[in-house]
C-alpha cells in the first residue's frame, strides 16, 4: 500500500500521496530562483509550489529555508498563518464556499449540502480518492452575487443546489493536468464550469469615479505640477482615505514625502476583506487604469520608484487581467523608465497575491505581509510613512482613494471638494447586499441618509443595516436618518441590509465567529478575547442566558477593545456592543429569568461518564 | 544615542527619561513600576501581552513599546486600567492550562505573581481546556506547552541575543502555538545556557533538575509582590 501511495498524483488524479523529493527539490529550487533568493518573497515561493503540487510538504519547507538564508521554523512561522496556504495534501480541486450572514440567506447551506451529496463527502473534509476538499472560506468578496464559492482560484457565483451536481461532474471529467489553478476562461489547464463568472453589478454611477476612461491623463497632469504641489492639490481636495479610517491623504503623503531615505515605496491596499464589500473588485475590473495612475501620480509626490498591489488571495482570478494592464501601460510608456517622456521618473508596479487573512487589510499587517511573514500589525510609533515596506517610508494607500487621486488631478481639487459634506468630500464606493432589489455597487456623494440609499437599492423595509461591515456598527430603523460620512456614519463601503425576520443576534453570532478566525493571534485580548466572547454568546443564544452573562459579555467586549493591539481586535467587539446598543429588546427576549445558570448543564457535563459507564447516575434524574 | 533628557509625568509624578527610552525602560529606571508579562528588560519589545497598555495623551498605547517624549501624559495606575489588566490576566489562565499548586514554577511565576499583584480571584471565563504537547526531548530543557503564553520571549531572545532563532509561532488566532526548528527541542540547536532558556516568565520551558533548588515559600514573589524590585528603585520622597 504504502509504495504505491508514493507515486503520486495517482491515476484518479488524486494528490493525497505525497509528492516524490525530487519533484518538491525541483520545484523549491526554480521557485527561489524565481525570486531571486529574496526572503522577502517567501510568500510567493510558497504560492508557486503549492500551485503544482496542491500543499507545500515538509521537505519544501526545509528547502525553502535553505536556499532563501533563513530557518524551517521562519518559513513555518509564515505557511502556518495562511488560510490559502496548505501544509498537509488536499483535494485536487479545493472547493471553498462562502460562510457569511448574505450567502447563508441566499440559501449557502442548501448549495453546501448539494456539494455534500455530490462528492460523498462533508464539509470540512477530503475525498478518499483525493479529487475534492469542500470546506467553509469567510467571505470572498461577492456579496452581490452569493452563494459563492472558489474552486482553487476560480470564483463561481449565483450558485444554486443543481449548479453543484454539474460542477463536481465537469471536475471529475477534467484531464488532469500539471496545473491546479483554473481561471476562467483560461483554456488549455482550465475546464469550463457553470456560474464561473463574476458580474461586474456597477448599481450607480456617481459624479467623480466611473466618468471617463481617462488612461494617463492625472499622471500627465500630475507631471506638469512639482511633487509638493501634487500633495498640495491632494491636501485641498479634502480627501481622505477610502478604506475606512478615513485619514487625511495629503498628510500621510506629506509625512512619507518628509521622511528623509534612499527609497520610498507606494502600496496600493487591495485586499479588501471587510464582509460585505466588494468596490475594488468591481474598481479593479471596470477603471484598473485609473487606480493605476493613482499609484503613479503617488509616486511623483513622494519621490518613490517602487509601486505594490496587494492583492487579496480571493481575488487571484483578477491577477492576469491586472498584470496585462500592467503590461500595455509600460508600452505606453506610463509605467517604466522615464514615464511620459519625463526625465528620471521611473517607476513600476509589482502585484502581490495574498493568501486568505482579513488582518492584512490593516495596512501594517499587509507590510508584513509583503515582506514574507506572518500577517502581524506592527506596534507604532513608527508609522508606515516613516519606516514601512522594508523600513522605508511607505504611503499604504487603499484601491479607491488611488482612484479618487486621478480624478482629482484630471479636474482639481476644487472640483472634488465641491461634492460632498464639510467634513467628507467627493463620492463614496458603497458595497450593497442582503435584502435589496439591486445589489451592487453605488457611488454615492457623502452625506445621502441611510433612507435615501434603502430607496436607491430597492430596500424600504429594511429592518436592519450593517454599515462598515463586521467591525462597524448595527444601525436601527430609528437611525435611518442618519448620513454616509466621516462625522457621522463612516463606512470604508461595506452596506448589509436585513429585512423583517432576519434576526440581528444571529448575524452578530455569525460575525464574532469571522472575528475568532481571523484574530492574527499576535496580542492576548484579542485571541483569548474574541473566543471568550464567542463563547459567551452561544451560551446566551443557545437559552442559557441570564442578566448576569450579558453584563459579564459586555464588559469583556469592553476590555477586548480598550486593550486589543490593533484595529480588528479594537472593533471585534462591535457586533456584540452595537447590538446592545441599538437592539436591548432582542437581547432581552434571549435571557433567562434565573441569577444564575452554570456554562455546562449536568447532562452535558456527566455525559462521557454515562458514555464510559453506559447507564444514567443511579437512582436519580439529573437535572438540567 | 543622545543623552538630552526631558520630563513627562506618570500618574502626576514627573518622570526624567532619555531620547530613545520607551515609557517602561524610563519608569523602571526611576521605580515607577507599570504591570507588564511579555516585556524582558534585555530584548526587544513586542507588545504581546497588552498588560502595560496606558493612557497616554488620552490613548491607549502599549507602555513598552511607546516611546517617551517630553511633555507626555501617561495615567498608569486607574482603576480602569488596572481592571482591563486583571482581565488579560484572567484570559490567559482561561486560555492554557495553568494548575499552580502542580507547577514547578510556582512562587516564580509572572503570570501568577500578575494574577496576585492585580487581585484575581475566581475566573469570570470558561476554561477553554486544550490539548497541549510536553516537549522533553531535550537533554537540559523541557517545554509544556500547557502554560505557554505566547509571550515571544523565547522567540526574540534566541534569535536577537543567541542567533540561533529556535523558536517560532505556528497558526494564528486562539490556534497559535509555539513551535520549534525542527521536529522537536531535542533536534535543535538550543542549549541550557542561551538566553531563550533563561527568559520564560512561566513554566512554559524549564531547565531540568532545576526545579526545587529553591523551594516553595523561599522563591522570587514569594516574598514580595512583582514590580516590588522596580519600586525599590524610587528615591523616597521629600517630606
Amino acid at each position: 500500500m504504502e509504495p504505491e501511495a508514493e507515486r503520486a498524483p495517482s491515476p484518479s488524479g488524486g494528490l493525497t500521496a505525497p509528492a516524490p523529493p525530487e519533484q518538491v527539490e525541483a520545484l523549491v529550487r526554480e521557485a527561489v530562483a524565481e525570486v531571486k533568493a529574496d526572503r522577502t518573497r517567501l510568500m510567493d515561493v510558497v504560492q508557486a509550489v503549492q500551485k503544482r503540487l496542491g500543499y507545500f510538504p515538509d521537505a519544501a519547507v526545509r528547502l525553502a529555508a535553505g536556499a532563501l538564508g533563513i530557518h524551517a521554523v521562519e518559513v513555518e512561522d509564515m505557511v502556518s498563518f495562511y488560510a490559502y496556504l496548505d501544509r498537509k495534501p488536499k483535494g485536487r480541486f479545493h472547493i471553498r464556499l462562502s460562510r457569511t450572514p448574505v450567502s447563508l440567506m441566499s440559501g449557502a447551506a442548501d448549495v453546501a449540502q448539494a456539494f455534500e451529496k455530490a462528492i460523498g463527502v462533508a464539509m470540512g473534509a477530503t475525498s478518499p480518492d483525493g479529487m475534492f476538499t469542500l470546506e467553509w472560506t469567510a467571505d470572498i468578496g461577492m456579496a452581490d452575487q452569493e452563494p459563492a464559492g472558489l474552486i482553487n482560484g476560480t470564483v463561481v457565483t449565483a450558485l444554486t443546489p443543481a449548479d453543484a451536481t454539474v460542477i463536481v461532474a465537469a471536475l471529475r471529467g477534467s484531464p488532469i493536468g500539471d496545473m491546479l489553478q483554473l481561471f476562467p476562461g483560461s483554456g488549455s489547464d482550465g475546464v469550463s464550469l457553470p456560474r464561473a463568472d463574476v458580474a461586474s453589478s456597477l448599481g450607480q454611477v456617481g459624479p467623480i469615479l466611473f466618468r471617463q476612461s481617462g488612461r494617463g491623463d492625472g499622471v500627465r497632469a500630475a507631471l506638469t505640477l512639482a511633487p509638493e504641489k501634487v500633495i498640495e492639490a491632494v491636501t485641498k481636495s479634502r480627501l481622505r482615505g477610502r478604506g475606512g479610517a478615513g485619514f487625511p491623504t495629503g498628510l500621510k503623503w506629506r509625512l512619507c514625502r518628509q521622511s528623509v531615505s534612499d527609497d520610498h515605496y507606494v502600496v496600493c491596499n487591495a485586499d479588501e476583506g471587510e464582509p460585505g464589500t466588494f468596490k475594488d473588485r468591481v474598481l479593479l475590473t471596470e477603471i484598473p487604469d485609473v487606480v493605476f495612475d493613482g499609484m503613479t501620480i503617488a509616486a511623483h509626490a513622494l519621490g518613490a520608484r517602487h509601486g505594490l498591489v496587494y492583492l487579496r488571495g480571493e481575488y487571484i482570478y483578477l491577477f492576469r487581467i491586472l498584470q496585462g494592464v500592467l503590461q500595455r501601460r509600460r508600452r505606453l510608456g506610463l509605467l517604466g523608465a522615464n514615464i511620459c517622456g519625463q526625465e528620471g521618473f521611473d517607476f513600476d508596479i509589482r502585484i502581490q497575491v495574498g493568501a486568505g487573512a482579513y488582518i492584512c487589510g490593516e495596512e501594517s499587517a499587509l507590510l508584513e505581509s509583503l515582506e514574507g511573514k506572518r500577517g502581524a500589525p506592527r506596534d507604532r510609533p513608527p508609522f508606515p510613512t516613516e519606516r514601512g515596506y522594508r523600513h522605508q517610508p511607505t504611503a499604504v494607500d487603499n484601491v479607491e482613494t488611488f482612484a479618487c487621486v486621478a480624478r482629482i488631478l484630471e479636474n482639481g481639487p476644487e472640483w472634488f471638494a465641491n461634492v460632498g459634506t464639510g467634513e467628507s468630500s467627493g463620492t463614496k464606493l458603497l458595497s450593497v447586499s442582503g435584502d435589496c432589489k439591486h445589489p451592487g455597487v453605488y457611488e454615492v456623494r457623502f452625506g445621502i441618509t441611510l433612507y435615501k440609499l434603502l430607496e436607491l437599492v430597492g430596500a424600504p423595509d429594511a429592518a436592519f443595516v450593517q454599515v462598515g461591515g463586521p467591525s462597524g456598527q448595527c444601525v436601527a430603523p430609528k437611525d435611518f436618518g442618519r448620513r454616509i460620512a466621516f462625522e457621522d456614519l463612516p463606512t470604508g463601503g461595506s452596506m448589509i441590509v436585513f429585512g423583517p425576520g432576519r434576526d440581528v443576534l444571529d448575524v452578530a453570532r455569525l460575525f464574532t465567529e469571522f472575528f475568532v478566525d481571523e484574530s492574527c493571534g499576535w496580542c492576548a485580548p484579542c485571541r483569548v478575547g474574541t473566543t471568550l466572547m464567542q463563547r459567551s454568546l452561544d451560551k446566551i443564544l443557545g437559552g442559557r442566558g441570564t442578566l448576569a452573562d450579558v453584563g459579564a459579555l459586555e464588559s469583556l467586549a469592553n476590555t477586548v477593545m480598550r486593550m486589543s493591539r490593533c484595529g480588528l481586535g479594537q472593533t471585534a467587539p462591535n457586533p456584540i456592543l452595537t447590538t446592545m446598543r441599538n437592539f436591548p429588546t432582542a437581547w432581552e427576549a434571549r435571557l433567562r429569568p434565573e441569577a444564575f445558570l452554570p456554562q455546562v448543564t449536568m447532562r452535558d457535563a456527566l455525559a462521557e461518564a454515562v458514555q464510559v459507564q453506559g447507564r444514567e447516575p443511579a437512582g436519580e434524574t439529573v437535572a438540567e | 544615542m543622545s543623552e538630552e533628557s526631558f520630563t513627562f509625568t506618570v500618574d502626576g509624578v514627573p518622570v526624567e527619561a532619555r531620547e530613545g527610552q520607551t515609557i517602561i525602560q524610563a519608569c523602571d529606571a526611576v521605580g515607577v513600576y507599570i504591570p507588564r508579562l511579555c516585556h524582558h528588560p534585555d530584548l526587544e519589545p513586542a507588545g504581546h501581552c497588552r498588560v502595560c497598555t496606558c493612557n497616554v495623551d488620552g490613548r491607549r498605547s502599549s507602555a513598552c513599546t511607546m516611546p517617551a517624549s517630553a511633555g507626555m501624559v501617561v495615567e498608569s495606575n486607574t482603576p480602569s486600567l488596572n481592571g482591563d489588566r486583571r482581565t488579560i490576566i484572567e484570559m490567559l489562565f482561561a486560555e492554557g492550562n495553568h494548575f499552580c499548586p502542580a507547577c514547578e514554577k510556582s512562587g516564580d511565576c509572572e503570570l501568577q505573581a500578575l494574577g496576585y499583584r492585580l487581585g484575581m480571584q475566581a475566573l469570570p471565563f470558561p476554561y477553554l481546556w486544550p490539548r497541549r504537547e510536553l516537549d522533553a526531548t531535550h537533554p537540559d530543557i523541557w517545554i509544556d506547552h500547557n502554560r505557554c503564553v505566547l509571550c515571544s520571549r523565547c522567540i526574540r531572545a534566541s534569535r536577537d541575543v543567541d542567533g540561533k532563532s529556535v523558536f517560532g509561532f505556528e497558526g494564528r488566532g486562539i490556534h497559535m502555538r509555539l513551535s520549534v526548528d525542527g521536529n522537536c527541542l531535542g533536534e535543535t540547536a538550543i542549549s541550557a545556557a542561551d538566553k531563550a532558556a533563561q527568559v520564560c516568565p512561566v513554566g512554559c520551558i524549564l531547565i531540568k533538575d532545576h526545579g526545587y533548588r529553591v523551594p516553595y515559600g523561599k522563591r522570587r514573589f514569594d516574598t514580595q509582590p512583582i514590580g516590588a524590585d522596580v519600586e525599590a528603585k524610587r528615591a523616597p520622597r521629600k517630606a
